[in-house]
Protein backbone atom coordinates (compact mmCIF):
# COMPACT_ATOMS: atom_id res chain seq x y z
CA UNK A 1 0.00 0.00 0.00
CA UNK A 2 1.46 3.47 -0.90
CA UNK A 3 0.11 6.80 0.96
CA UNK A 4 -0.19 10.05 0.32
CA UNK A 5 3.21 10.96 1.36
CA UNK A 6 4.71 8.34 -0.95
CA UNK A 7 2.16 9.75 -3.61
CA UNK A 8 3.55 13.48 -3.03
CA UNK A 9 7.09 12.40 -3.33
CA UNK A 10 6.92 10.97 -6.64
CA UNK A 11 4.76 13.28 -8.14
CA UNK A 12 7.75 15.84 -6.99
CA UNK A 13 10.27 13.31 -8.53
CA UNK A 14 7.50 13.21 -11.82
CA UNK A 15 7.73 17.15 -11.23
CA UNK A 16 3.76 17.23 -11.65
CA UNK A 17 1.75 18.85 -9.28
CA UNK A 18 -1.38 16.89 -7.81
CA UNK A 19 -3.67 19.38 -6.26
CA UNK A 20 -4.12 18.76 -2.66
CA UNK A 21 -7.61 18.00 -2.64
CA UNK A 22 -7.58 15.34 -5.42
CA UNK A 23 -4.86 13.29 -3.48
CA UNK A 24 -7.17 11.17 -2.03
CA UNK A 25 -8.60 10.09 -4.95
CA UNK A 26 -4.91 9.49 -6.91
CA UNK A 27 -3.68 7.46 -4.04
CA UNK A 28 -6.80 5.05 -4.67
CA UNK A 29 -5.96 5.04 -8.15
CA UNK A 30 -1.87 4.78 -7.72
CA UNK A 31 -2.67 1.79 -5.35
CA UNK A 32 -5.31 -0.04 -7.88
CA UNK A 33 -2.34 0.28 -10.83
CA UNK A 34 0.03 -1.25 -8.20
CA UNK A 35 -2.29 -3.84 -7.67
CA UNK A 36 -2.61 -4.94 -11.65
CA UNK A 37 1.63 -5.13 -11.54
CA UNK A 38 1.04 -7.86 -8.78
CA UNK A 39 -1.43 -9.80 -11.59
CA UNK A 40 2.06 -9.63 -13.62
CA UNK A 41 4.25 -10.89 -10.74
CA UNK A 42 2.08 -13.85 -11.04
CA UNK A 43 3.78 -14.94 -14.59
CA UNK A 44 6.80 -15.51 -12.39
CA UNK A 45 10.49 -14.39 -13.95
CA UNK A 46 10.07 -14.77 -17.57
CA UNK A 47 11.63 -12.21 -19.87
CA UNK A 48 13.81 -10.26 -17.09
CA UNK A 49 17.16 -10.56 -18.66
CA UNK A 50 15.76 -12.81 -21.39
CA UNK A 51 14.47 -10.14 -23.95
CA UNK A 52 14.37 -11.52 -27.14
CA UNK A 53 15.55 -9.39 -29.26
CA UNK A 54 19.40 -7.16 -29.54
CA UNK A 55 20.40 -4.40 -30.46
CA UNK A 56 21.84 -3.71 -34.18
CA UNK A 57 23.97 -1.18 -34.27
CA UNK A 58 24.67 1.56 -36.52
CA UNK A 59 27.74 3.20 -38.71
CA UNK A 60 29.55 6.17 -37.37
CA UNK A 61 28.74 8.31 -40.34
CA UNK A 62 27.45 11.64 -39.79
CA UNK A 63 24.36 13.20 -41.22
CA UNK A 64 23.25 16.63 -41.21
CA UNK A 65 21.45 18.01 -37.98
CA UNK A 66 18.86 20.78 -38.01
CA UNK A 67 19.08 24.27 -38.60
CA UNK A 68 19.34 26.58 -35.66
CA UNK A 69 16.44 28.14 -36.41
CA UNK A 70 13.87 25.06 -36.88
CA UNK A 71 15.89 23.81 -33.58
CA UNK A 72 14.31 27.28 -31.50
CA UNK A 73 11.14 27.67 -32.62
CA UNK A 74 10.57 25.15 -30.84
CA UNK A 75 12.25 26.76 -27.84
CA UNK A 76 9.55 28.94 -25.50
CA UNK A 77 12.30 31.83 -24.86
CA UNK A 78 15.87 31.50 -26.92
CA UNK A 79 19.14 33.60 -26.85
CA UNK A 80 22.14 33.94 -28.44
CA UNK A 81 21.56 30.81 -30.14
CA UNK A 82 21.26 29.36 -26.81
CA UNK A 83 17.73 27.87 -24.94
CA UNK A 84 16.59 30.00 -22.08
CA UNK A 85 15.64 28.17 -19.44
CA UNK A 86 14.52 28.68 -15.41
CA UNK A 87 17.93 29.18 -13.66
CA UNK A 88 19.08 26.14 -12.23
CA UNK A 89 22.75 25.78 -10.23
CA UNK B 1 48.81 9.80 4.12
CA UNK B 2 47.29 6.97 6.47
CA UNK B 3 44.02 6.62 6.66
CA UNK B 4 42.66 8.52 3.19
CA UNK B 5 40.29 6.25 1.13
CA UNK B 6 39.70 7.68 -2.11
CA UNK B 7 37.17 6.18 -5.24
CA UNK B 8 37.28 7.86 -8.44
CA UNK B 9 34.08 8.61 -11.09
CA UNK B 10 36.23 9.42 -14.16
CA UNK B 11 33.74 10.63 -17.33
CA UNK B 12 35.60 11.06 -20.55
CA UNK B 13 34.42 11.60 -23.89
CA UNK B 14 35.07 9.06 -26.57
CA UNK B 15 35.85 10.39 -29.78
CA UNK B 16 33.79 9.29 -32.27
CA UNK B 17 32.33 10.93 -34.99
CA UNK B 18 28.79 11.04 -34.13
CA UNK B 19 26.52 10.93 -30.91
CA UNK B 20 25.74 8.09 -29.06
CA UNK B 21 22.25 7.35 -30.40
CA UNK B 22 21.92 9.51 -33.45
CA UNK B 23 24.24 10.70 -36.41
CA UNK B 24 24.64 14.37 -35.22
CA UNK B 25 28.56 15.32 -35.96
CA UNK B 26 30.41 15.69 -32.89
CA UNK B 27 32.68 17.69 -34.54
CA UNK B 28 31.49 21.30 -32.82
CA UNK B 29 34.48 23.13 -31.08
CA UNK B 30 33.97 25.57 -33.31
CA UNK B 31 30.65 26.10 -34.18
CA UNK B 32 27.51 28.15 -32.56
CA UNK B 33 25.27 26.83 -29.68
CA UNK B 34 22.34 24.40 -30.91
CA UNK B 35 23.65 24.10 -34.31
CA UNK B 36 25.00 20.10 -34.09
CA UNK B 37 21.30 19.00 -32.72
CA UNK B 38 18.58 16.59 -34.24
CA UNK B 39 14.84 15.77 -32.78
CA UNK B 40 16.87 12.25 -31.27
CA UNK B 41 19.02 14.43 -28.78
CA UNK B 42 16.30 17.15 -28.25
CA UNK B 43 14.45 14.69 -27.07
CA UNK B 44 11.40 15.21 -29.17
CA UNK B 45 8.09 12.68 -29.19
CA UNK B 46 8.11 9.52 -31.06
CA UNK B 47 12.03 9.52 -31.75
CA UNK B 48 14.26 6.49 -31.47
CA UNK B 49 17.94 5.73 -30.11
CA UNK B 50 20.33 4.18 -32.51
CA UNK B 51 23.58 2.76 -31.10
CA UNK B 52 27.09 4.18 -32.60
CA UNK B 53 28.94 0.80 -33.21
CA UNK B 54 32.38 3.07 -33.14
CA UNK B 55 31.52 3.89 -29.59
CA UNK B 56 31.05 0.49 -28.68
CA UNK B 57 34.12 -0.51 -29.88
CA UNK B 58 36.35 2.06 -28.16
CA UNK B 59 34.58 1.64 -24.88
CA UNK B 60 35.99 -2.36 -25.49
CA UNK B 61 39.06 -1.37 -26.05
CA UNK B 62 39.13 0.41 -22.63
CA UNK B 63 37.75 -2.22 -20.94
CA UNK B 64 40.08 -5.07 -22.68
CA UNK B 65 43.14 -2.49 -21.79
CA UNK B 66 42.34 -2.35 -18.02
CA UNK B 67 41.44 -6.40 -18.09
CA UNK B 68 38.53 -5.87 -16.95
CA UNK B 69 35.46 -8.75 -17.68
CA UNK B 70 33.08 -8.10 -21.01
CA UNK B 71 29.61 -10.05 -19.98
CA UNK B 72 27.95 -12.03 -22.89
CA UNK B 73 25.03 -9.24 -22.45
CA UNK B 74 24.59 -5.64 -21.40
CA UNK B 75 21.61 -3.24 -21.74
CA UNK B 76 21.01 0.41 -21.37
CA UNK B 77 18.68 2.06 -18.93
CA UNK B 78 17.26 4.97 -18.11
CA UNK B 79 17.82 7.60 -15.38
CA UNK B 80 15.29 10.03 -14.79
CA UNK B 81 15.64 13.49 -13.54
CA UNK B 82 14.64 16.53 -14.46
CA UNK B 83 17.42 19.14 -15.29
CA UNK B 84 17.60 21.87 -18.30
CA UNK B 85 20.50 20.05 -19.55
CA UNK B 86 18.80 16.77 -20.19
CA UNK B 87 15.71 17.28 -23.04
CA UNK B 88 14.19 13.59 -22.74
CA UNK B 89 13.86 14.22 -18.81
CA UNK B 90 15.85 11.11 -18.51
CA UNK B 91 19.31 9.82 -19.52
CA UNK B 92 20.58 6.46 -21.16
CA UNK B 93 23.07 5.23 -19.37
CA UNK B 94 23.92 1.87 -18.03
CA UNK B 95 22.82 1.00 -14.61
CA UNK B 96 22.89 -2.83 -13.47
CA UNK B 97 24.03 -4.54 -16.53
CA UNK B 98 27.04 -2.31 -17.14
CA UNK B 99 29.04 -3.13 -20.52
CA UNK B 100 32.15 -3.89 -18.01
CA UNK B 101 32.75 -5.42 -14.74
CA UNK B 102 36.35 -5.86 -12.58
CA UNK B 103 39.48 -5.46 -13.87
CA UNK B 104 41.95 -2.45 -12.79
CA UNK B 105 44.79 -0.13 -13.74
CA UNK B 106 48.01 0.01 -12.52
CA UNK B 107 49.71 2.83 -11.03
CA UNK B 108 53.45 3.70 -8.98
CA UNK B 109 51.54 3.51 -5.73
CA UNK B 110 53.11 6.15 -2.84
CA UNK B 111 55.59 3.78 -1.86
CA UNK B 112 57.44 3.78 -5.23
CA UNK B 113 55.88 0.39 -5.69
CA UNK B 114 53.37 -0.55 -8.72
CA UNK B 115 50.01 -0.78 -7.08
CA UNK B 116 46.78 -1.91 -8.44
CA UNK B 117 43.16 0.57 -8.22
CA UNK B 118 40.65 -2.31 -8.85
CA UNK B 119 37.92 -1.01 -11.29
CA UNK B 120 34.33 -1.25 -10.50
CA UNK B 121 32.83 -1.33 -13.62
CA UNK B 122 32.82 0.67 -16.67
CA UNK B 123 29.88 1.76 -18.59
CA UNK B 124 28.27 3.57 -21.66
CA UNK B 125 26.41 6.83 -21.10
CA UNK B 126 25.11 10.08 -23.09
CA UNK B 127 26.93 13.11 -22.17
CA UNK B 128 24.01 15.94 -20.87
CA UNK B 129 24.09 19.03 -22.66
CA UNK B 130 25.76 22.53 -21.38
CA UNK B 131 24.62 25.05 -19.21
CA UNK B 132 25.68 29.15 -19.76
CA UNK B 133 25.27 31.05 -17.01
CA UNK B 134 26.02 35.05 -18.06
CA UNK B 135 27.67 37.11 -15.76
CA UNK B 136 28.67 34.62 -13.91
CA UNK B 137 26.65 31.41 -12.48
CA UNK B 138 25.84 33.39 -9.21
CA UNK B 139 24.04 36.46 -10.81
CA UNK B 140 22.94 35.05 -13.66
CA UNK B 141 18.70 35.17 -13.56
CA UNK B 142 18.16 32.24 -16.58
CA UNK B 143 20.42 29.43 -17.96
CA UNK B 144 21.13 29.06 -21.25
CA UNK B 145 21.39 25.51 -22.79
CA UNK B 146 23.37 24.20 -25.77
CA UNK B 147 22.31 21.16 -26.97
CA UNK B 148 25.57 20.42 -29.08
CA UNK B 149 27.08 18.20 -26.07
CA UNK B 150 23.69 16.04 -25.70
CA UNK B 151 24.23 12.60 -26.73
CA UNK B 152 28.12 12.83 -26.55
CA UNK B 153 29.36 9.36 -25.85
CA UNK B 154 30.82 8.88 -22.45
CA UNK B 155 32.21 6.11 -20.86
CA UNK B 156 32.07 6.03 -16.95
CA UNK B 157 35.34 4.21 -15.24
CA UNK B 158 34.55 3.80 -11.30
CA UNK B 159 37.35 2.64 -9.42
CA UNK B 160 36.93 0.99 -6.03
CA UNK B 161 38.48 2.91 -3.27
CA UNK B 162 41.56 1.85 -3.31
CA UNK B 163 43.72 5.24 -3.41
CA UNK B 164 45.58 6.35 -0.47
CA UNK B 165 46.46 10.18 -1.23
CA UNK B 166 45.65 13.06 -3.69
CA UNK B 167 48.87 12.28 -5.78
CA UNK B 168 47.85 8.51 -6.22
CA UNK B 169 44.85 10.14 -7.71
CA UNK B 170 46.23 12.29 -9.75
CA UNK B 171 48.57 9.16 -11.22
CA UNK B 172 45.74 6.84 -11.76
CA UNK B 173 44.22 9.90 -14.39
CA UNK B 174 47.62 10.55 -15.77
CA UNK B 175 47.82 7.07 -16.55
CA UNK B 176 44.23 6.63 -17.86
CA UNK B 177 44.82 9.87 -19.89
CA UNK B 178 47.32 8.31 -21.54
CA UNK B 179 46.04 4.96 -22.31
CA UNK B 180 43.05 6.49 -23.58
CA UNK B 181 45.23 8.36 -26.19
CA UNK B 182 47.16 4.82 -26.71
CA UNK B 183 44.15 3.23 -27.98
CA UNK B 184 43.23 6.15 -30.01
CA UNK B 185 39.40 6.56 -28.55
CA UNK B 186 40.35 10.16 -26.90
CA UNK B 187 41.05 13.67 -27.48
CA UNK B 188 42.72 15.97 -25.07
CA UNK B 189 42.02 18.96 -26.62
CA UNK B 190 38.65 18.65 -26.42
CA UNK B 191 37.33 20.62 -23.50
CA UNK B 192 35.85 19.07 -20.72
CA UNK B 193 36.80 15.63 -22.25
CA UNK B 194 37.41 14.01 -19.34
CA UNK B 195 35.72 14.75 -15.98
CA UNK B 196 35.84 13.38 -12.42
CA UNK B 197 33.83 13.10 -9.31
CA UNK B 198 35.67 11.52 -6.26
CA UNK B 199 34.88 9.76 -3.33
CA UNK B 200 37.28 10.66 -0.28
CA UNK B 201 36.71 10.05 3.16
CA UNK B 202 39.25 9.53 6.52
CA UNK B 203 38.98 6.24 7.76
CA UNK B 204 36.30 5.42 10.16
CA UNK B 205 33.96 8.36 9.50
CA UNK B 206 31.84 9.69 6.67
CA UNK B 207 32.20 9.84 2.70
CA UNK B 208 32.00 13.04 1.01
CA UNK B 209 32.06 13.02 -2.76
CA UNK B 210 33.27 15.81 -4.52
CA UNK B 211 32.03 17.08 -8.13
CA UNK B 212 32.45 19.17 -10.33
CA UNK B 213 36.31 18.26 -11.01
CA UNK B 214 36.48 18.89 -15.21
CA UNK B 215 40.22 19.21 -15.22
CA UNK B 216 42.86 16.41 -13.97
CA UNK B 217 44.94 18.66 -12.39
CA UNK B 218 42.06 19.55 -10.50
CA UNK B 219 41.91 16.19 -8.89
CA UNK B 220 44.48 16.79 -6.32
CA UNK B 221 43.93 20.16 -5.70
CA UNK B 222 40.12 19.52 -4.79
CA UNK B 223 41.36 16.26 -3.14
CA UNK B 224 43.80 18.03 -1.17
CA UNK B 225 41.78 20.54 -0.04
CA UNK B 226 38.68 18.15 1.05
CA UNK B 227 41.06 16.25 3.13
CA UNK B 228 42.42 19.08 4.62
CA UNK B 229 38.77 20.07 5.09
CA UNK B 230 37.81 16.64 6.90
CA UNK B 231 40.93 16.89 9.10
CA UNK B 232 40.37 19.93 10.91
CA UNK B 233 36.66 19.00 11.20
CA UNK B 234 37.71 15.50 12.90
CA UNK B 235 40.78 17.51 14.74
CA UNK B 236 37.90 19.75 16.32
CA UNK B 237 35.66 16.61 17.28
CA UNK B 238 32.96 17.72 13.97
CA UNK B 239 31.33 15.13 12.30
CA UNK B 240 32.34 15.04 9.06
CA UNK B 241 28.42 14.91 6.96
CA UNK B 242 27.93 12.60 4.36
CA UNK B 243 27.59 15.16 1.48
CA UNK B 244 27.99 16.25 -1.94
CA UNK B 245 30.14 19.13 -2.40
CA UNK B 246 31.12 21.29 -5.77
CA UNK B 247 34.60 22.00 -6.63
CA UNK B 248 35.03 25.44 -7.60
CA UNK B 249 38.39 25.38 -9.74
CA UNK B 250 39.30 29.28 -9.54
CA UNK B 251 40.08 28.81 -5.55
CA UNK B 252 40.64 25.37 -5.33
CA UNK B 253 38.00 24.83 -3.07
CA UNK B 254 35.32 22.29 -2.51
CA UNK B 255 31.42 24.04 -1.39
CA UNK B 256 28.52 22.24 -0.05
CA UNK B 257 25.94 21.98 -3.21
CA UNK B 258 23.71 24.34 -2.53
CA UNK B 259 20.52 22.28 -3.11
CA UNK B 260 21.03 19.24 -0.79
CA UNK B 261 21.08 16.38 -2.55
CA UNK B 262 19.36 13.42 -1.12
CA UNK B 263 19.68 10.31 -1.71
CA UNK B 264 18.21 10.66 -5.26
CA UNK B 265 15.08 8.61 -6.33
CA UNK B 266 16.13 8.35 -10.06
CA UNK B 267 13.88 5.49 -11.07
CA UNK B 268 15.99 3.39 -13.06
CA UNK B 269 14.92 0.95 -15.66
CA UNK B 270 16.05 -0.64 -19.23
CA UNK B 271 15.45 1.32 -21.77
CA UNK B 272 12.56 0.42 -23.50
CA UNK B 273 14.03 1.48 -27.04
CA UNK B 274 17.02 -0.55 -26.92
CA UNK B 275 17.39 -4.55 -26.30
CA UNK B 276 20.50 -5.92 -24.64
CA UNK B 277 23.75 -5.46 -26.19
CA UNK B 278 25.71 -8.45 -26.90
CA UNK B 279 29.54 -7.76 -28.00
CA UNK B 280 31.16 -10.03 -25.47
CA UNK B 281 33.00 -11.60 -28.81
CA UNK B 282 33.87 -8.28 -30.47
CA UNK B 283 35.32 -7.67 -27.09
CA UNK B 284 37.31 -11.10 -27.68
CA UNK B 285 38.51 -10.11 -31.11
CA UNK B 286 40.09 -6.64 -30.30
CA UNK B 287 43.70 -6.51 -30.95
CA UNK B 288 45.57 -3.77 -28.37
CA UNK B 289 48.01 -1.88 -29.40
CA UNK B 290 51.45 -1.07 -27.56
CA UNK B 291 50.09 0.78 -23.85
CA UNK B 292 52.24 2.97 -21.90
CA UNK B 293 53.63 0.34 -19.88
CA UNK B 294 54.71 -2.16 -22.02
CA UNK B 295 56.52 1.03 -24.26
CA UNK B 296 58.12 2.31 -21.17
CA UNK B 297 59.36 -0.49 -20.16
CA UNK B 298 60.60 -1.01 -24.64
CA UNK B 299 62.18 2.03 -24.02
CA UNK B 300 64.49 1.58 -21.06
CA UNK B 301 65.54 -1.91 -21.99
CA UNK B 302 65.58 -0.69 -26.34
CA UNK B 303 67.08 2.99 -25.86
CA UNK B 304 68.88 2.48 -22.53
CA UNK B 305 67.10 5.28 -21.02
CA UNK B 306 66.62 6.12 -17.15
CA UNK B 307 63.41 5.51 -15.63
CA UNK B 308 62.16 9.52 -15.84
CA UNK B 309 63.36 9.92 -19.01
CA UNK B 310 61.44 6.29 -20.42
CA UNK B 311 58.14 7.57 -17.87
CA UNK B 312 58.08 11.11 -19.49
CA UNK B 313 58.79 10.08 -23.56
CA UNK B 314 55.66 7.47 -23.10
CA UNK B 315 53.42 10.17 -21.93
CA UNK B 316 51.48 10.25 -25.09
CA UNK B 317 51.74 8.62 -28.03
CA UNK B 318 52.79 11.34 -30.01
CA UNK B 319 55.79 12.20 -28.03
CA UNK B 320 56.84 8.33 -27.99
CA UNK B 321 56.27 8.50 -31.59
CA UNK B 322 58.55 11.55 -32.20
CA UNK B 323 61.34 10.40 -29.63
CA UNK B 324 61.68 7.16 -31.79
CA UNK B 325 62.22 9.11 -35.06
CA UNK B 326 65.14 10.83 -33.73
CA UNK B 327 66.17 8.58 -31.44
CA UNK B 328 68.81 8.14 -34.45
CA UNK B 329 72.46 6.49 -32.90
CA UNK B 330 72.57 8.16 -29.76
CA UNK B 331 69.00 7.58 -28.19
CA UNK B 332 70.18 8.82 -25.00
CA UNK B 333 71.30 12.30 -26.53
CA UNK B 334 68.15 12.66 -27.98
CA UNK B 335 66.11 11.47 -24.82
CA UNK B 336 68.03 14.81 -22.68
CA UNK B 337 67.65 16.63 -25.53
CA UNK B 338 63.43 16.18 -26.23
CA UNK B 339 62.41 15.46 -21.81
CA UNK B 340 64.50 18.16 -20.76
CA UNK B 341 64.51 21.10 -23.41
CA UNK B 342 62.50 20.35 -26.17
CA UNK B 343 58.98 19.88 -23.65
CA UNK B 344 60.32 22.56 -21.65
CA UNK B 345 60.18 25.24 -24.34
CA UNK B 346 57.18 23.59 -26.20
CA UNK B 347 55.08 23.96 -22.80
CA UNK B 348 56.62 27.40 -22.54
CA UNK B 349 54.97 28.33 -26.07
CA UNK B 350 51.87 25.97 -25.23
CA UNK B 351 52.29 23.83 -28.90
CA UNK B 352 52.15 20.00 -29.23
CA UNK B 353 54.68 18.02 -30.12
CA UNK B 354 53.41 17.19 -33.60
CA UNK B 355 54.26 20.98 -34.11
CA UNK B 356 58.15 20.12 -34.50
CA UNK B 357 59.76 19.25 -37.42
CA UNK B 358 61.42 15.90 -36.55
CA UNK B 359 63.89 16.08 -39.62
CA UNK B 360 64.84 19.50 -38.30
CA UNK B 361 64.93 18.29 -35.14
CA UNK B 362 67.29 15.57 -35.40
CA UNK B 363 69.34 18.36 -37.65
CA UNK B 364 70.26 20.27 -34.21
CA UNK B 365 70.91 16.68 -32.47
CA UNK B 366 73.64 15.88 -35.16
CA UNK B 367 74.71 19.76 -34.26
CA UNK B 368 75.41 18.82 -31.11
CA UNK B 369 76.68 15.43 -31.47
CA UNK B 370 79.46 16.24 -33.38
CA UNK B 371 80.59 18.87 -30.99
CA UNK B 372 79.69 21.89 -34.06
CA UNK B 373 77.91 23.99 -31.21
CA UNK B 374 77.74 23.96 -27.45
CA UNK B 375 74.64 22.72 -25.70
CA UNK B 376 74.32 26.61 -24.64
CA UNK B 377 73.82 27.30 -28.11
CA UNK B 378 71.87 24.20 -29.19
CA UNK B 379 69.17 25.72 -27.04
CA UNK B 380 68.97 29.19 -28.78
CA UNK B 381 69.32 27.28 -31.88
CA UNK B 382 66.05 25.15 -30.55
CA UNK B 383 64.21 28.24 -29.57
CA UNK B 384 64.82 30.50 -33.18
CA UNK B 385 64.00 27.01 -34.82
CA UNK B 386 60.99 26.55 -33.07
CA UNK B 387 59.91 30.15 -33.67
CA UNK B 388 60.36 30.83 -37.18
CA UNK B 389 60.57 28.44 -40.36
CA UNK B 390 64.34 28.02 -40.28
CA UNK B 391 67.02 24.92 -40.60
CA UNK B 392 69.35 24.09 -37.53
CA UNK B 393 72.38 24.15 -40.01
CA UNK B 394 70.84 27.51 -41.56
CA UNK B 395 70.84 29.54 -37.71
CA UNK B 396 74.32 28.17 -37.15
CA UNK B 397 75.53 29.60 -39.98
CA UNK B 398 73.80 33.08 -39.71
CA UNK B 399 74.56 33.95 -36.21
CA UNK B 400 78.40 31.94 -35.99
CA UNK B 401 77.39 29.50 -33.68
CA UNK B 402 79.53 27.00 -34.81
CA UNK B 403 82.06 26.49 -31.42
CA UNK B 404 85.20 28.44 -32.45
CA UNK B 405 88.73 27.68 -33.34
CA UNK B 406 91.44 27.65 -30.80
CA UNK B 407 92.29 31.52 -32.12
CA UNK B 408 89.16 33.16 -31.69
CA UNK B 409 88.89 31.58 -28.12
CA UNK B 410 92.47 32.34 -27.30
CA UNK B 411 92.01 36.36 -28.63
CA UNK B 412 89.10 36.70 -26.31
CA UNK B 413 91.01 35.43 -23.38
CA UNK B 414 93.80 38.20 -23.96
CA UNK B 415 91.07 40.89 -24.55
CA UNK B 416 89.86 40.09 -21.30
CA UNK B 417 92.90 40.08 -18.95
CA UNK B 418 93.39 43.41 -20.79
CA UNK B 419 89.85 44.80 -20.05
CA UNK B 420 89.43 43.22 -16.71
CA UNK B 421 92.48 43.97 -14.53
CA UNK B 422 90.50 44.54 -10.85
CA UNK B 423 89.27 40.93 -11.47
CA UNK B 424 92.69 39.27 -12.85
CA UNK B 425 94.12 41.18 -9.64
CA UNK B 426 91.45 39.30 -7.45
CA UNK B 427 92.29 36.58 -9.19
CA UNK B 428 95.92 36.64 -8.70
CA UNK B 429 95.24 37.79 -4.80
CA UNK B 430 93.81 33.94 -4.30
CA UNK B 431 89.90 34.89 -4.95
CA UNK B 432 89.59 31.92 -6.95
CA UNK B 433 85.66 32.46 -7.90
CA UNK B 434 87.21 36.03 -10.23
CA UNK B 435 87.83 33.46 -12.76
CA UNK B 436 84.16 32.69 -13.24
CA UNK B 437 83.57 36.18 -13.66
CA UNK B 438 85.90 36.14 -16.43
CA UNK B 439 84.80 33.08 -18.45
CA UNK B 440 81.38 34.68 -18.59
CA UNK B 441 83.26 37.71 -20.28
CA UNK B 442 85.37 35.05 -22.61
CA UNK B 443 81.50 33.14 -22.86
CA UNK B 444 80.21 37.10 -23.92
CA UNK B 445 82.70 37.60 -26.70
CA UNK B 446 82.56 34.30 -28.39
CA UNK B 447 78.59 34.21 -28.26
CA UNK B 448 78.72 31.35 -25.75
CA UNK B 449 80.79 28.78 -28.66
CA UNK B 450 83.57 28.74 -26.55
CA UNK B 451 83.54 24.90 -24.83
CA UNK B 452 83.17 25.72 -21.30
CA UNK B 453 84.80 22.64 -19.75
CA UNK B 454 88.02 23.91 -21.89
CA UNK B 455 87.80 27.13 -21.11
CA UNK B 456 88.54 26.85 -17.75
CA UNK B 457 91.54 25.62 -17.83
CA UNK B 458 92.41 28.11 -20.66
CA UNK B 459 91.87 30.82 -18.98
CA UNK B 460 93.58 29.72 -15.65
CA UNK B 461 96.62 28.94 -17.81
CA UNK B 462 96.51 32.20 -19.65
CA UNK B 463 96.37 34.07 -16.32
CA UNK B 464 99.58 32.08 -14.97
CA UNK B 465 101.47 33.05 -17.73
CA UNK B 466 101.07 36.53 -17.84
CA UNK B 467 101.98 37.16 -14.27
CA UNK B 468 102.99 35.64 -11.48
CA UNK B 469 100.26 34.17 -9.10
CA UNK B 470 101.29 35.55 -5.83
Amino acid sequence: MVDEGEVRRIAGLADIQIPEDEMPAFTVQFNRILDYFEVLDTLGEAGAGERALHTVMRDDEPRPSLAREAVLANAPADEDGFIKAPRVM
Amino acid sequence: MSGVVIGLEIHCQLDTRTKLFCPCSTDYRDDGPNTHVCPVCLGLPGTMPAVNRTAVEYALRVAKAFHCEVPVECEFSRKNYFYPDLPKGYQITQYDRPLALGGYIEIEGDGGLEKRVRLTRIHIEEDPGRLVHKGGGDRARYSLVDYNRSGVPLIEIVTDPDLSSPKEARRLIEHLRATLEYLDVYDPEKEGSLRVDANVSIAGHERVEIKNISSYRGVEKALTFEITRQRSLIRRGVAVERETRHFVEERGTTRASRTKVEEHDYRYFPEPDLPPLRVADRAAAIELPELPAARRERFRVQYGLSPNHARTLTGNPGLAEFFETVAGDDPVLAATWVADTLLGELNYRGRPVGSVGPARFSALLALLKSGRITDRSGVEVLRIVLDGDEHPDAVVERLGLAVTGDDTVSAAIAEVIAEFPQAVADYRAGRGNAINYLAGQVMKKTRGQADPRELGRRLADALAEDGPCT
